[in-house]
C-alpha cells in the first residue's frame, strides 16, 4: 500500500472552505442572539467613578447594561497554557471581566446587550464614564524606572518576570586583549495577528450548564478559564470550536468568552454574542510584544566569541496574559545558536499601559531574530567577513545539546540550509556583483538565520489523546483535542491516521470541531506542535484499532493473528498477500453479529517528554531606492529543516503565509499611539500597513528533510517558524545596498528617510 | 447591519434633485465605497441617503460637440483606466485611478464621490486639478460648471448646493491637446491604501520638442486639499529639456506646498518625498511626450 505520509493530499476541507459551505462561529450562531456592544476605556490608565447609563437605556431594543461595577470579583489568568497544579507555576490572575482599574485605552469598562447592533451601538455612545485618571506609560524602559505609574499593586516596578543567564565570567573575558567591541540596540514593533476572522463567541445555556461556541484555538484551555472567571465547576462549561478564519496565537487566549459565559447566565440563559470589529481586534485582543534588545559581543580578531551580552526588554501592555514566556524564549535561545562560553543576559517583561502582548506566531523568536541576526551581521561587517561565511563558523556545531531541554543539533541542518538558500537566491555571485555601488538605487542580498522549539516540553505539559470510530464501511472517524486552524492539520492527521491504522486516505473522517463534550482531551493549537504532538498518539490509537481489528478478523478468518495484516482497507493473509475480507465486510460482521457484536474503537494517551529543534533561514534581494526611501524586494526564500513533510504542498504554503507576515513586520507593520493620550492611532486595516500581495515578490520555499529522531514520523515545527527570519534578512540586504545598518523594525520610508539622512546619503 | 434611517433612490438627475430638495438632510450615496465606511465608524450613523448609483445617463466617457472629454460622475474606477477616449487622450487619469484601493473598490468606486468627498488625497483630483478639469453641477436651475480649484471649498468640503448634484467632470480640449502626463501615487504599500502624497505632472512640448511650452502639476496631501504648484510651473516654463531644468522645476514646488507633520508622516520626509516626485514625474511626461533629456 501507498503511504499516505509523504504526499501532497488535497486539504480534507478544502472544497468545504473555498465554496463558503464551511461553518464558523458567527454561521452556526442563531437569529434570536442577543447582540453585545463593548463600552471601552478612553483613558489610558485611571479608576472608573461612576457609569451612567440612564440615557442609554432609553434606546428602543437595549436589554440590559452591566458595567464593571456589576462582575464578580474573581481575577482570572487567560494565557492559553496547559494548567499548572503546582500554584508557582500557575498563569497569572490579573483582570476580571470588566474592569474598573482599566489600564490602557480600550480596557473593557461595560458591555450592552441589545436586541440587534444598530441598538447596542446607540447605546454604547450614550454611556457616559467617569474617571479618575492616573498617570500612565508607554515606554518599557520608563515603566522600570522609579516612580513609574504602578499598573499592578501585586507587581513593584511593574516587574512581571526577569530571565537571568550567567555562563562563565562576562566581566574578566571582556579584558582580553585585542577585543573587538560590536554594540547595538534593537527595536521591534507592537503588531497584531490581523487573522481573516475577527474573534467571536457566543454562549447560551442547557441544563444548567453553559455552552459557548467560539473562534479559539484552545476549546479546553478556554473551558477551564470560563470556570476559573466564572467561579463555577469546569464541568458546568460546554466549549465547542467549530472552523476557525485564523488565530496566529491571538486566540490562544481566553479572550472574551469568560464574560460571554457569564453574560448569558445574567440572562436567564438566553443566546448571546460577543463579536470584536477590526478596531477591536486590533487594540482590545492580544498583541505581539514590542521588545528593545541591547547586544554586545566582544570578537577575536579570528571570529571567535570571548565574551557576548544581552539585554532584552518586552513590552507586556497593560495584562500579563502569556506574559514572560515569550521574552523568555528568545532570551533563551540567544546562548544556543551562536553558542559563547562568557554570557550575561538579561530578559525582563514589563507592564506598560498598551493593549496585552499575548501569543503571536514565533512567540518571542522574531524579536529575538530580528535583534541576533542584525547583530550577526554588524558583526561579520567589522570584521570584514562574509556573513554566511562567518555564520558557518560561530553556528550551534553538530552534536550540541541543550541541556535543560535536552534538544539536540542531530545533523548539519544550518550548513545544508544554507547552501540551498544560497543556491536558490543566487547568493555568491549576487553578492559579489552589489559590492561598492553608488547611485540613487541600488541592491543587495542578505541572509539570517532561525533558532526554533518544536512543542513546550519540558516548561509544560505535553500529551495528546485521540480518538477512533470504527463504521460499517470500514471508514473512521479520528477526533483529537488539536485544532485545525486553517494550517491544515486535519489533512496531516487524516494522512497519518490512514497509515497508522492501514486504510486509504479517503477513509478517514477527521472530525474538525471539538467540543469539550465528546472531544478527547487536548490542548489546541499552539507552539507549532500540532504534527508533532498528535503523531504520537495518531500512531499509538491507530494501533490499537488495528489491533482490535485483526483480533476480531481472528475470528471471522480463522487464521492465526501473526499471520493476518490490514493493509489499505483490506484484511490480508500475511503469508500468501491473499484479500481475505474487507474492513468494510469486517466492520459490517462485527456490529450486527447475533454471536459477536462489538463496536470497534480505540483511544488512547500520549504524554511526550521530548522536544526537537526546528532551524531554517532566510535569503532575500532587495532593491533599494534612496531618493524614495523605498524597499523593493525583489526575491525572498525560505529553506526549512522541519524533518520529514507529512504534506508537502501544504508545507510550502505554510511557509509562504510566514514569510509574508514577516515580510509586514520588517518593512511596514507597526500599531501606533499617541503618545499623549496612549490611544491607539492606526487600529484599522486602512492605517495598518499589513503588507499585501502586491507588496510581495515570487514566495519561495524550500526544505532539508531530516528525520527528527523522536517523532514516528520524523517530522517537527514549521508552524511558526517561516515567520521569524525574513525580517533580519531584508535588513541585512538593505545593509549591504546601501551600507547603512536599520535597528528598528519596520524599515518604513519614514524610517528609511531618517537613517538616510543620518548617514549623509540624503 | 448599517445604521441608516432611510434610503431614497432616483432613477434620473431630476429625481435626484427633487429628493435633494426633499430631504435636505440626507446623504448623498454613489458607490457607496467611502459612505459606507463613514456610516460604520458611526460618523453619519441614523442619517437619511439619496443613492443616485442607479442613474445610468450619468455613467460612461465621452466627446462632447468642442471635443471636450465628458466623464459621468459615476463612471466607476475602473471603467475610466479601461476607456479608450481616457486612454488615447489622458492616460494618466486612468492610471492614477487604478491605484486606488483594490479591484473591488476600483469597480463599485466612482470619480464623483472620489471628488465630491472633498479629500486631498483622492487619487484623481491630483490629476484633475493638473489637468484643469471642470466640474459640471446639476440643480434645480439647471447646469452649472466651475473650474475644480473653485469647487473645493476646504478639507472635506466642496461647492454642491443643496439642490445639485455632481454630474461630470469635463476636461477642456485645449487642456489635453499635444499633453502628456504621468502620475506617482506615494503610499505605504503597493495597494490598499491611501495616498501619502500625490504628484501628477503633464506637459506640452515646443513643436522642435525642444523646450517646454507648458508644464503643469497638482498634487495631493501637500496641503487640506489638492492644489497646483504655479512657482513650479512657471520655473519651467519655455526652458531646455536638461536635468538643471528638471531640478529647478522640482526644488520649486516647496514654495507652493504645505505638507503637514502628522503620524503618518513627517513634514521633512514629505516635502523631501514632493521634491523627488516632481523630478521623477516630469521627466516621465517629457519622455511620454516624445522629448529626450538633454
Amino acid at each position: 500500500m501507498s503511504k499516505q505520509v509523504g504526499q501532497s493530499k488535497i486539504r480534507v476541507d478544502a472544497f468545504d472552505k473555498a465554496t463558503g459551505r464551511a461553518k464558523y462561529t458567527d454561521d452556526l450562531c442563531g437569529r434570536e442572539a442577543l447582540v453585545t456592544h463593548m463600552v471601552r476605556s478612553t483613558v489610558a490608565h485611571g479608576l472608573v467613578t461612576a457609569v451612567d447609563t440612564e440615557e442609554a437605556l432609553k434606546v428602543p431594543g437595549v436589554v440590559k447594561i452591566f458595567t464593571c461595577f456589576d462582575v464578580p470579583d474573581i481575577p482570572f489568568p487567560t494565557a492559553g497554557h496547559p494548567w499548572s497544579t503546582d500554584p508557582a507555576h500557575q498563569d497569572i490572575a490579573d483582570r476580571l471581566l470588566l474592569n474598573r482599574h482599566v489600564r490602557y485605552y480600550g480596557d473593557d469598562v461595560a458591555v450592552v446587550v441589545a436586541e440587534d447592533e444598530v441598538a447596542a451601538a446607540r447605546a454604547a455612545r450614550l454611556v457616559k464614564v467617569t474617571y479618575e485618571e492616573y498617570p500612565f506609560v508607554l515606554d518599557v524602559q520608563k515603566a522600570m524606572e522609579p516612580g513609574a505609574p504602578q499598573i499592578h499593586e501585586e507587581f513593584p516596578g511593574n516587574i512581571l518576570g526577569h530571565t537571568e543567564i550567567r555562563r562563565g565570567d562576562y566581566q574578566k573575558a571582556i579584558q582580553e586583549p585585542g577585543l573587538i567591541k560590536v554594540e547595538g540596540w534593537y527595536d521591534t514593533p507592537t503588531v497584531q495577528h490581523c487573522h481573516i476572522e475577527n474573534h467571536v463567541c457566543t454562549a447560551y445555556m442547557e441544563a444548567g450548564r453553559v455552552v459557548v461556541t467560539s473562534s479559539t484555538q484552545i476549546p479546553h484551555i478556554v473551558r477551564r478559564v470560563c470556570g476559573q472567571a466564572l467561579g463555577i465547576p469546569w464541568g458546568k462549561v460546554r466549549l465547542i470550536k467549530p472552523y476557525i478564519g485564523g488565530g496566529f496565537g491571538n486566540k490562544q487566549d481566553a479572550l472574551y468568552e469568560p464574560l460571554c459565559a457569564w453574560l448569558t447566565t445574567q440572562l436567564g440563559g438566553r443566546l448571546v454574542k460577543i463579536d470584536c470589529s477590526r478596531e477591536e481586534t486590533f487594540v482590545s485582543n492580544r498583541v505581539r510584544h514590542a521588545i528593545r534588545t541591547h547586544i554586545i559581543s566582544w570578537v577575536r580578531p579570528d571570529g571567535t566569541f570571548a565574551a557576548r551580552k544581552i539585554e532584552a526588554f518586552s513590552n507586556q501592555g497593560a495584562y500579563a496574559s502569556h506574559g514572560h514566556g515569550v521574552n523568555a524564549k528568545g532570551v533563551n535561545a540567544f546562548p544556543q545558536l551562536y553558542p559563547c562560553d562568557n554570557i550575561e543576559g538579561d530578559g525582563w517583561t514589563v507592564y506598560t499601559n498598551l493593549p496585552a502582548a499575548g501569543a503571536m506566531r514565533g512567540y518571542g523568536i522574531p524579536q529575538a531574530m530580528w535583534a541576533g541576526e542584525s547583530h550577526l551581521d554588524d558583526v561579520a561587517k567589522a570584521l570584514g567577513r562574509d556573513p554566511v561565511e562567518y555564520r558557518r563558523q560561530v553556528v550551534m556545531p553538530v552534536g550540541y545539546r541543550d541541556a535543560f531541554s535536552k534538544n539536540e543539533n542531530y545533523f548539519d541542518t544550518f550548513n545544508q540550509i544554507m547552501d540551498k538558500g544560497m543556491e536558490a537566491i543566487g547568493y555568491a555571485e549576487k553578492r559579489k556583483a552589489y559590492e561598492n555601488q553608488t547611485g540613487p538605487v541600488r541592491r543587495g542580498v542578505g541572509m539570517a538565520l532561525f533558532w526554533y522549539n518544536t512543542a513546550v516540553w519540558p516548561i509544560s505539559l505535553e500529551s495528546s489523546s485521540c480518538r477512533m470510530v470504527l463504521n460499517q464501511d470500514g471508514s473512521i472517524q479520528v477526533q483529537t483535542g488539536e485544532t485545525e486552524i486553517g494550517q491544515g492539520c486535519d489533512t496531516a492527521y487524516a494522512q497519518m491516521a490512514a497509515d497508522a491504522v492501514g486504510i486509504p486516505f479517503e477513509d478517514v473522517h477527521i472530525v474538525s470541531t471539538q467540543d469539550t463534550d465528546i472531544t478527547p482531551f487536548g490542548l489546541g493549537a499552539y507552539a507549532s506542535r500540532q504534527t508533532y504532538i498528535g503523531g504520537f498518539s495518531i500512531r499509538q490509537t491507530g494501533q490499537l484499532l488495528k489491533e482490535r481489528i485483526l483480533t476480531y478478523a481472528v475470528e471471522l478468518t480463522r487464521q492465526t493473528r501473526a499471520n493476518l495484516d490490514l493493509i489499505d482497507g483490506k484484511i490480508v493473509r500475511v503469508s500468501d498477500g491473499r484479500v481475505l475480507m474487507t474492513l468494510g465486510e469486517l466492520a459490517t460482521e462485527a456490529l450486527y453479529s447475533l454471536t459477536h457484536s462489538e463496536h470497534l474503537t480505540a483511544e488512547s494517551t500520549y504524554q511526550i517528554k521530548n522536544n526537537a529543534y526546528s532551524f531554517g533561514c532566510t535569503f532575500a534581494e532587495v532593491e533599494v531606492d534612496i531618493p524614495m526611501c523605498k524597499v523593493k524586494l525583489l526575491n525572498i526564500v525560505n529553506v526549512h529543516d522541519c524533518g520529514a513533510l507529512i504534506n508537502p504542498a501544504l508545507a510550502e504554503a505554510q511557509v509562504h503565509g510566514g514569510m509574508s507576515m514577516a515580510i509586514g513586520y520588517g518593512l511596514s507593520e507597526e500599531l501606533k499611539f499617541d503618545p499623549k493620550t496612549g490611544k491607539p492611532l492606526n487600529n484599522n486595516l486602512l492605517d495598518y500597513k499589513l503588507s499585501t500581495f502586491m507588496d510581495h515578490p515570487h514566495l519561495q520555499a524550500a526544505f532539508v528533510e531530516n528525520p527528527e529522531p523522536t517523532s514516528p514520523y520524523g517530522t517537527k515545527a514549521l508552524g511558526e517558524p517561516p515567520a521569524c527570519s525574513p525580517a533580519p534578512a531584508i535588513r541585512n540586504a538593505v545593509l549591504q545596498a546601501t551600507g547603512v545598518a536599520m535597528y528598528k523594525a519596520p524599515m518604513s520610508p519614514q524610517a528609511l528617510f531618517a537613517r538616510f539622512c543620518e548617514e549623509g546619503l540624503l | 447591519m448599517y445604521d441608516l434611517k432611510a434610503l431614497y433612490e432616483a432613477k434620473t438627475v431630476e429625481e435626484a434633485v427633487a429628493l435633494r430638495l426633499e430631504h435636505p438632510e440626507a446623504q448623498i450615496i454613489a458607490g457607496g465605497t467611502d459612505v459606507l465606511v463613514q456610516m460604520r465608524e458611526g460618523k453619519r450613523a441614523g442619517k437619511e441617503l439619496i443613492s443616485i448609483y442607479g442613474i445610468d445617463a450619468m455613467r460612461g466617457v465621452s466627446l462632447d460637440g468642442e471635443e471636450n472629454i465628458r466623464i459621468g460622475s459615476l463612471t466607476s474606477f475602473s471603467h475610466i483606466t479601461k476607456d479608450p477616449i481616457i486612454q488615447k487622450y489622458i492616460n494618466v487619469l486612468g492610471e492614477a485611478v487604478d491605484t486606488i484601493g483594490g479591484p473591488q473598490i476600483r469597480n463599485a468606486g466612482t470619480i464623483g464621490g472620489n471628488t465630491c468627498n472633498g479629500v486631498t488625497s483622492a487619487d484623481s483630483a491630483s490629476t484633475l486639478f493638473a489637468w484643469d478639469a471642470i466640474i459640471e453641477l446639476t440643480g434645480k436651475n439647471g447646469v452649472r460648471r466651475l473650474p475644480i480649484q473653485e469647487f473645493y471649498l476646504g478639507a472635506g468640503k466642496v461647492d454642491v448646493r443643496p439642490d445639485e448634484i455632481q454630474t461630470a467632470i469635463l476636461i477642456p480640449k485645449a487642456s489635453y491637446e499635444n499633453c502628456f502626463g504621468h502620475y506617482i501615487k506615494y503610499a505605504m504599500r503597493n495597494a490598499m491604501d491611501i495616498a501619502t502624497t500625490g504628484c501628477s505632472v503633464n506637459v506640452v512640448l515646443s513643436g522642435d520638442k525642444k523646450t517646454i511650452a507648458r508644464a503643469r502639476i497638482g498634487y495631493g496631501v501637500a496641503g487640506p486639499i489638492p492644489m497646483r504648484a504655479p512657482t513650479a510651473e512657471a520655473a519651467a516654463l519655455g526652458k531646455p529639456l536638461t536635468a538643471e531644468t528638471v531640478d529647478a522645476f522640482a526644488a520649486a514646488v516647496l514654495e507652493d506646498i504645505h505638507p503637514r507633520d502628522s503620524w503618518r508622516a513627517g513634514k521633512a520626509f514629505r516635502q523631501h518625498i514632493a521634491v523627488e516626485m516632481a523630478r521623477r514625474c516630469l521627466i516621465e511626461s517629457i519622455k511620454l511626450a516624445g522629448g529626450v533629456m538633454a
